[in-house]
């Protein structure tokens, strides 16, 4: 029986969301597992908690200038 | 006026003619007569106490009162015309619209420097500052995702899937000790607090019930299901920055882990949930019926307004040197 084909979402300036559970290896050899329906996955690279998304590539103004 | 104490009769103590009236008659068997509102201030303690005793009634009730008030037609046409008051108060105060685009697009911007209770904890806030807001917090967190799990049937498709999806995440993905409102729970225990359910209710002000009060009249009223599903999102939207935010303030205080964990784990999940409410929920709802779009806008508009009365209520007790409970911890 064929794989159910699994969805992954592409979020313009934001991350890649990949239906969990998934293994996430890292440039540095590091495995992050998260077991959610869904895994927000960061492509801005500026999150805390990288490769998971922690909503730091939103966009930010000052409004004291 | 007769004071009852929630820990030794069950029910909280009453604020007035209405909170009294109710808090009385649930003493009493199903079906005894109630008073009119009148002109009572739709976001004032005593209307909003007595809200909170109605809506209960739908959740974990109180121990001793008659399990047939939930179903009570003398009280629900008493809660009918509290809500007419409290949902008029609030469109009055919201400026409308149907743009959800365009209302998002404001909550997905960070504004710098920031001023709600996050950023006031993370920068200059005490031990007992944060105590206190997590009392505050504890009427919604030990019934966390309950108020919208009555929206399920009201949706169909892709918006009541991806819904159940995110409601299944916070009651802990079928893990009992995962569930969201047991994660508060534990945090309230490691930081020296009560954490029973509705322990906190005679410590909290009006603004505080008003919160937890919207989100059940959402939940509960088909009609306001556009509403609901907004708050939803908005609360979604806002909780990653600040939950991270709390857990950075968390580490100045050295705090539990407990109390660390509960923020750690919405900043991760709630990355997830703000984007599954806003493309597949909020995107399906008005997919699926374009005509609730003001509803939804209305539902994001009354949350960002009843947020910012709490911070403004509990911010200037605390920059007044004061509480902001009205009983010490
Ligand atoms: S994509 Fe969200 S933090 Fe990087
Ligand atoms: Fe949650
Ligand atoms: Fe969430």
């Amino acid at each position: 029986m064929a794989k159910p084909t699994r969805q992954v979402s592409l979020e313009l300036d934001g991350p890649v969301l990949v239906e969990g559970p998934v293994d996430l290896r890292t440039p540095d050899g590091k495995v992050v597992h998260s077991d959610r329906f869904m895994v927000a996955v960061c492509t801005c690279k500026r999150s805390k908690t990288f490769p998971l998304c922690d909503t730091s590539h939103r966009r930010k103004v000052r409004d004291d200038q | 006026m007769t004071i009852l104490d929630v820990r030794t009769s069950g029910l909280p103590a009453a604020r007035g003619p209405l909170s009294e009236a109710v808090a009385e008659v649930l003493r009493e068997p199903a079906g005894t007569a109630l008073p009119t509102p009148g002109d009572a201030d739709p976001l004032g303690a005593d209307l909003q106490l007595a809200l909170a005793l109605c809506y209960e009634l739908h959740y974990q009730g109180f121990p001793g009162v008659d399990p047939r008030w939930e179903w009570d037609p003398e009280l629900l046409g008493f809660r009918a015309r509290l809500e007419a008051l409290f949902e008029g108060a609030l469109r009055d105060r919201v400026s409308g619209g149907a743009d959800i685009a365009g209302e998002f697009d404001d909550l997905l911007v960070e504004h710098l420097p920031g001023s709600g209770l996050s950023h006031h904890l993370v920068a200059d806030g005490t031990w007992e500052q944060m105590r206190e807001l997590f009392a505050h917090r504890s009427i919604y967190h030990l019934k966390e995702a309950d108020p919208h799990a009555w929206v399920i049937p009201r949706l169909s498709g892709v918006a009541k899937a991806a819904l159940v999806a995110v409601e299944f995440d916070e009651y802990g993905g079928g893990r009992a000790d995962r569930m969201h409102s047991r994660l508060y729970a534990d945090l309230l225990t490691a930081a020296g607090l009560d954490a029973g359910y509705l322990h906190y209710v005679d410590h909290v002000p009006a603004a505080t019930l008003a919160t937890v009060n919207m989100m059940s009249m959402f939940g509960l009223h088909r009609r306001l299901r556009g509403a609901l599903v907004g708050h939803f999102a908005a609360a979604e939207i806002t909780t990653g920055p600040s939950a991270q935010r709390m857990d950075k303030a968390l580490a100045r205080f050295d705090a539990p882990a407990a109390c660390r964990f509960f923020y750690t784990e919405h900043v991760e999940a709630d990355a997830v949930h703000e984007q599954v409410l806003r493309h597949d929920v909020v995107g399906g709802l008005v997919e699926a019926e374009p005509e609730l779009a003001a509803d939804v806008v209305f539902g994001i508009q009354a949350t960002d307004l009843l947020e910012q009365d709490f911070a403004d209520h509990v911010l200037g007790a605390w920059n007044s040197g004061g509480t902001s409970l009205l009983l010490p911890l």
